[in-house]
């Protein structure tokens, strides 16, 4: 094991919410990892059932669609006996109805513990925690963040390569509605690694090397010697929007394919966040090939969420 | 009429006069009576202005009174005592009401309530060009004018059809009307919620590129080259779009632009923290553009600084980002932070700021007011320049709090309105 395992367990958040990754120091990612690294093994266990979170109430708040997200902060809070419930609501009705901080003043009076919330607008889920008492984890708000997307995709690397520590990850695909892309910035730059995007003109922010990533010309120079090569789902709508022609001309010069992943590192990561537009992003023989760990990063997902809610809420002692 | 005040021991600023000194200003029967030193009070009320500044009462040439239709967000009343709160004598108010003020009845039901409700600020509503703001047909533009308009605006509307913007400028010029450009291209701004650059890319939120204005700023002068007519520029935001205008000029275009207090006092990175108090249309741009809007106001390539005062009831504001009202509250710290961010920080001189909110804004409009020559309206503002402020808009006589300077401390206050010869707003002084 290297350096940067094993001492951050037991160590605790010095924080209310969990917003994003920006600006969460290298010290606390080590302890998330390192405690989600105990996670997992209740994850592989034949009796899932902890008490971590017994006597806790945790709410999922989501504006969004989602089904592993979802599912896997529901099950996290399960396996650890927390009371878990849910709460849908259309993105429409939030214009409508019910205001967020009003909705989340409800969820305080309940005695919610935790709060995750996705919603489609960025910044929501610091309106939220500005007026809750209870802990805020972001699930995903707009194309700002997704801290425990990104959190698992650190933690899948780190099992594979060992150490975050001077590897290049690669993100290709639709980096400006990305909030997997932010976030992934943000916390593999404090971990010491390098990130290099690859996409369309249009589908990239301005100024975003800013962040402290770099932007490749080709997906070839993207990939060029690469420890992980990462795809980020392409929506059909974007091609109606204009902001690239079509979905084979996407393919002919972004899509991740085994060639591309081949100027990789001979022992390169393939990786997606899901849900996958096969034969769009990623070609099905790259996503389903000997170098993906897609379906690990599933796993990495209950095991992350499950540490964050253990050391989100025992930080009042 | 009322009986007369005697300003005593002022510095009394009077740019439109040339008249910077220790003079006192005599008032009567609405009108400046006098200035000179030592003038006997005669039995006049004597207002000790010693240590402060005295100066024409400032003219907003943008703003939003809601009123009719949106008194929830403001109307005349609460409108003009902001307005008075802030040093204005005399405010445009913008048509986007409801109904829009594209008709002579709107326009009256405007200028009754200011004169018969409002607190004595002059109110001068801006008709819209188009029917309903919907950019298709002129509106009654000479009816509007015989009912008392000054000017032209879809304001919150950019025009899209250019010939409609031909027409009007042409047809509006025989009334004596100029046009008010909010310069937009909608397409450009897309579902843009705050400035395109590093913050929106840092915050996830989408962002509109300063084309957006830019395009249509250059489209509005070529139209007005074009036609040989006057076109103002609202609310000029972006350093493209200061440089247009000084391009424009420079060749001769008959083209004049204002800038507000938030552009010269604020920019994007205000918006880390998704504050819906930051969210205002143009957004706030980038210290580069900060400081071409104050280059353009040194240089006078901008001609006036208006507030673009634009209250939202609260609700409208502590929502998502995404979801909150585009405007900013503006009348009641519009000299503390035009003071502050440019006088003190030394791009200007007082005189030229009180020109840039009085005189020149009376000047393009070509209304009353913005000088106090002898025998000139007795509108008049008492400013006290080395006063701390702290901004706190629960104090605020404006329904709108809704602003992102709360909290924050400014040096210069508005110590006292005079309108017509009478106090209509005064704290401590």
């Amino acid at each position: 094991m290297s350096a940067e395992h094993g001492k951050g367990y037991n160590v605790n958040l010095r924080r209310k919410d969990l917003l994003g990754l920006d600006g969460v120091s290298r010290e606390e990612i080590t302890a998330i990892l390192d405690t989600a690294l105990m996670m997992r093994q209740v994850v592989r266990s034949a009796n899932k059932k902890t008490s971590h979170l017994q006597g806790k109430s945790i709410v999922t708040l989501f504006y969004e669609n989602s089904t592993r997200t979802r599912m896997s902060f529901e099950l996290a809070s399960k396996y650890m006996s927390a009371a878990a419930a849910n709460i849908s609501a259309s993105a429409s009705s939030v214009a409508k109805g019910e205001t967020l901080i009003d909705t989340g003043v409800t969820l305080d009076q309940m005695g919610t513990d935790v709060i995750i919330i996705r919603h489609p607008m960025s910044g929501a889920p610091s309106l939220l925690a500005r007026h809750v008492k209870a802990s805020v984890i972001n699930a995903g708000d707009g194309m700002n963040e997704h801290p425990t997307q990104a959190l698992l995709d650190m933690l899948t690397m780190r099992e594979h390569l060992g150490s975050l520590e001077g590897i290049k990850v690669a993100i290709c695909g639709d980096v400006m509605h990305s909030r997997v892309a932010r976030s992934n910035i943000y916390g593999l730059t404090s971990m010491g690694a390098s990130v290099v995007l690859c996409a369309p003109p249009t589908l990239i922010p301005v100024q975003i090397e800013r962040l402290g990533c770099t932007v490749a010309p080709t997906i070839e120079d993207a990939c060029e010697g690469a420890d992980v090569v990462m795809g980020l789902r392409i929506q059909r709508e974007r091609q109606q929007k204009g902001l690239f022609p079509s979905v084979a001309e996407y393919c002919d010069n972004w899509e991740i394919t085994p060639e591309r992943v081949a100027l990789a590192k001979k022992h390169a990561l393939v990786m997606h966040p899901g849900p996958m537009n096969r034969g769009v992003e990623i070609a099905s023989s790259a996503a389903d090939g000997p170098q993906s760990v897609i379906t690990q990063q599933v796993e990495s997902g209950v095991a992350v969420r499950m540490a964050l809610l253990y050391m989100l809420t025992r930080r009042e002692g | 009429m009322s009986e007369g005040i005697l300003i005593r021991g002022g510095r009394l600023i009077d740019p439109a006069n040339g008249i910077d000194g220790q003079l006192d200003l005599l008032l009567e029967d609405g009108r400046v009576a006098a200035i000179g030193e030592g003038l006997d009070a005669q039995g006049a009320r004597v207002i000790d202005a010693a240590g402060r500044v005295v100066a024409p009462g400032f003219i907003d040439m943008h703003c939003h009174l809601r009123d009719p239709g949106l008194e929830y967000k403001e109307d005349i009343v609460s409108g003009t005592r902001a307005a008075a709160r802030g040093g204005f004598t005399g405010v445009c108010c913008m048509p986007n009401t409801k109904p829009v003020n594209d008709s002579a009845a709107v326009t009256r039901y405007i200028i009754e309530k200011a004169e018969t409700k409002g607190s004595g600020v002059h109110v001068y509503p801006v008709g819209a060009i188009s029917k309903g703001l919907e950019g298709v047909e002129m509106a009654e533009i000479g009816r509007m004018k015989a009912a008392g308009i000054v000017a032209i605006s879809d304001d919150g509307r950019p025009v899209v059809n250019s010939n409609l913007l031909r027409l009007a400028m042409q047809y509006a010029d025989h009334f004596g009307v100029f046009i008010m450009s909010h310069s937009e291209d909608k397409n450009l701004v897309g579902d843009g919620v705050m400035n395109e650059g590093y913050m929106s890319t840092k915050l996830g939120l989408p962002g509109i590129t300063r084309a957006a204005e830019e395009v249509m700023i250059a489209r509005d002068i070529l139209v007005a080259e074009a036609e040989g007519k006057r076109i103002h520029l609202c609310h000029v935001s972006t350093r493209g779009g200061v440089q247009l205008v000084r391009e424009a000029k420079a060749r001769g275009v008959r083209v004049t632009a204002e800038t507000t207090p938030h552009y010269i006092g604020a920019t994007e990175d205000w918006v880390a923290g998704y504050d819906g108090n930051c969210r205002v249309n143009p957004p706030l741009r980038e210290e580069a553009d900060r400081l071409a809007c104050i280059a353009g106001l040194v240089d006078g390539t901008l001609d006036a600084i208006a507030t673009d005062h634009a209250p939202h009831h609260e609700d409208e504001k502590r929502v998502e980002f995404h979801l909150a009202a585009s405007g900013i509250s503006g009348f009641e710290t519009a000299f503390s932070i035009c003071h502050t961010e440019l006088v003190k920080k030394g791009y200007m001189t007082l005189p030229r700021l009180i020109e840039l909110m009085s005189a020149q804004p009376a000047r393009l409009l070509g209304v009353p007011g913005g000088s106090l020559a002898v025998g000139a309206p007795a509108d008049a503002v008492i400013l006290d320049p080395e006063r701390e402020i702290t901004v706190d808009a629960s104090k605020f006589k404006s329904k709108g709090h809704n602003t992102p300077f709360d909290g924050r401390t400014y040096t210069g206050a508005v110590c006292a309105t005079i309108v017509g010869g009478r106090v209509i707003d005064q704290e401590d002084c």
